[in-house]
């Protein structure tokens, strides 16, 4: 096996061994997933008592949709770099294993965390508010798709960079706030499409944003990310 | 070639507070670097540095005889014990020598583990989480930690922060053994902690 095979290797271990360990300590410690799931019940019951039985626009249930998600990525998709730090973990990474092993690890745990989020508030807002039909199911199982690997994308490098600071539990939303932007109207407008029945084709330029989103993103934060990551 | 670590005018400040400055020194396969210096001189921010978890704002650390280096080869020459070095409490000693293993892209050997533990007298607790463990347990845990991979470079900050007379031993037998083998680097400020050293940084006179 020759150098760049082992060292190839060896990237794909750590970063699994990174991913893994996230995993296994959020299985015991369930520091992340018990913050979603209360944050997505608690959403969604607010705004079912709020709208009392009535119906709202297509537009405005969609909307609220990806509010429910956008915020609830905000109280979850953090906590992987975050405990890091407030564990004083960050160093002993930081010592055993290259930076962009440790982001790409992160990052599988923020998509995997991500999709059973976006899954989780899909599920139960589709079964509790009324008024919310899905009449194209391709572009609303795309939308979601796309929709949850740019939010975990986007999270995970805010989360790197927040992590070390004092105020991290306000300066995570308003630093994603911006970054998030473009990402939440095209999901938004896509989701409307997908309520709408539009045929798949007009939404292609919706796609077309979100996969530019997701690689641009996923891009810049594996350029970035070691000199965020060490101080 | 002999393996040697080699600091070129190292600087570090943050923001306008410079915590040493000019640090050129070097150590060679079986000697004894000892960074000497009272609390706050810089012996922990130094020793970062050595390690490639902390940048300097000037100068550079070079290591030459090792071959040639990339990202986990590198991090594969240092074993660091220190006391800021966190292990992940909620996962056994066993598993966070496995975690560490597998962080370098390496099957950990579950024999070699076990033999380590043995070393530092944990092997009793090897399956208990890490968040019930004595602090004298969780460093000798971080010795353990440490010498895993076989490090050529073994860095000792307060070696024997927290340990009883048992452990103290252990890690004199540590420190002679790597003397034979590597580089031994002891960042302390009580010098009845380390016999002998070849070469020395004194943060006090720099400070």
């Amino acid at each position: 096996m020759s150098v760049r095979e082992t060292t190839t290797l060896r990237w794909i271990r750590a970063s699994l061994a990174v991913f893994l360990k996230d995993w296994r300590s959020e299985l015991r410690t369930r520091y992340a997933m018990s913050a979603l799931v209360m944050f997505v019940v608690t959403t969604i019951s607010i705004i079912l008592f709020s709208l009392g039985g009535e119906g709202a626009s297509p537009e405005v249930l969609a909307g609220m949709l990806w509010v429910v998600i956008f915020f609830a990525a905000m109280s979850g998709l953090s906590r992987t770099f975050v405990m890091e730090e407030e564990r004083g973990t960050g160093m002993t990474l930081q010592l055993l294993t290259p930076p962009g092993a440790v982001f790409a690890g992160k990052l599988l745990f923020n998509l995997v965390l991500g999709a059973g989020l976006t899954l989780l508030t899909v599920v139960l807002y589709a079964f509790f508010i009324n008024g919310f039909i899905v009449r194209t199911l391709s572009i609303f199982l795309l939308t979601i798709a796309l929709g949850s690997v740019g939010l975990a994308a986007a999270s995970t490098i805010i989360a790197a960079i927040i992590a070390r600071a004092n105020t991290k539990g306000t300066l995570y939303p308003v630093l994603s706030f911006p970054i998030l932007l473009p990402l939440l109207m095209t999901v938004i407008n896509a989701t409307r499409l997908a309520s709408d029945g539009a045929p798949l084709g007009e939404a292609a330029g919706e796609f077309q944003i979100l996969i530019s989103y997701i690689v641009v993103v996923i891009t810049v934060s594996t350029l970035l990310f070691e000199y965020i990551w060490k101080d | 070639m002999a393996l040697r670590l080699v600091t070129h005018g190292l600087r570090k400040a943050f923001n306008r507070r410079i915590v040493f400055e000019n640090i050129d020194t070097s150590v060679s396969e079986g000697e004894t670097l000892l960074i000497a210096g009272r609390n706050g001189s810089g012996k922990s921010t130094l020793v970062k540095i050595l390690c490639d978890v902390l940048s300097p704002s000037q100068g550079s650390v070079d290591i030459t005889g090792a071959g040639p280096l990339n990202a986990f080869t590198r991090k594969a020459l240092f074993g660091l014990v220190s006391p800021y070095l966190q292990l992940y409490d909620e996962f056994s000693a066993m598993e966070n020598l496995q975690l560490a293993a597998a962080l370098r892209g390496l099957h950990g050997d579950a024999r070699i583990h076990e033999e380590l533990l043995a070393r530092v007298a944990l092997d009793p607790k090897r399956a208990d989480p890490v968040h019930g463990f004595s602090s004298g347990m969780k460093q000798r845990l971080k010795y353990a930690l440490a010498l895993a991979h076989h490090p050529r470079i073994l860095i000792l900050d307060e070696p024997m922060s927290n340990l009883d007379a048992d452990g103290m031993t252990i890690v004199r037998g540590i420190m002679t053994e790597q003397r034979t083998r590597g580089i031994l680097v002891v960042a302390t400020n009580d010098l009845s902690d380390i016999d002998v050293h070849e070469r020395k940084v004194d943060l006090n006179v720099r400070a």
